[in-house]
């Protein structure tokens, strides 16, 4: 399923027009990455939740040489399933 | 921020439409994201990032409260890689 899965599904059971559901699609996760990227969390009750955790800075190696190098701080983001999901997805 | 936050946050900015209308969709969006992978679908938003499911197998655990062995049934779960673009704005913002 990707973008245009969704936008289809938006057309075909909520009536809107492509370009209108392709536009309300591209504001729902821009709107998610803008506050994501405020470090604020998004709780989608149903779904799951959206956090982003700080990384220490730590040693690390390079797999590929063995070189030993500082791998710096970082910002990621985690995603934790709802329930819901967990269980939809095991049934 | 919560879902209604967001819907909102998304009615804010596309003001053509009834929050209503916006919530109904915002709803739909994650409920077909849910069904796609509870049937081990993919799912990939491009500059947002993927799910797929990923299979546990069965294993031996113990119950920490009894200390009683126990098998652990084989399970799916749900999986999130971040995509680049969102990986770049997190770290940067």
């Amino acid at each position: 399923m990707t973008k245009v899965d969704i936008i289809e599904m938006i057309y075909e059971e909520v009536g809107f027009s492509k370009k209108d559901a392709a536009k309300i699609v591209e504001v729902v996760f821009e709107t998610i990455k803008e506050n994501l990227e405020k470090d604020e969390k998004i709780k989608l009750s149903g779904f799951g939740n959206f956090v982003v955790r700080r990384k220490r800075a730590r040693r690390g190696r390079n797999p590929q040489t063995g070189d030993d190098l500082t791998i710096s701080s970082r910002k990621v983001l985690t995603f934790k399933p709802s329930q819901i999901l967990k269980k939809a997805i095991n049934s | 921020m919560t879902k209604s936050e967001l819907i909102d946050a998304v009615s804010e900015k596309l003001q053509d439409f009834t929050r209503k209308d916006l919530e109904i969709i915002i709803n739909n969006i994650f409920e077909s994201m849910t069904n796609a992978l509870a049937e081990g679908d993919k799912v990939e938003i491009r500059g947002f990032g993927s799910f797929k499911v990923k299979h546990r197998n069965a294993r031996d655990g113990r119950n920490p409260k009894t200390g009683e062995e126990i098998r652990i049934a084989p399970k799916k779960v749900p999986f999130f890689k971040v995509g680049k673009e969102l990986r770049e704005r997190v770290n940067n913002g």
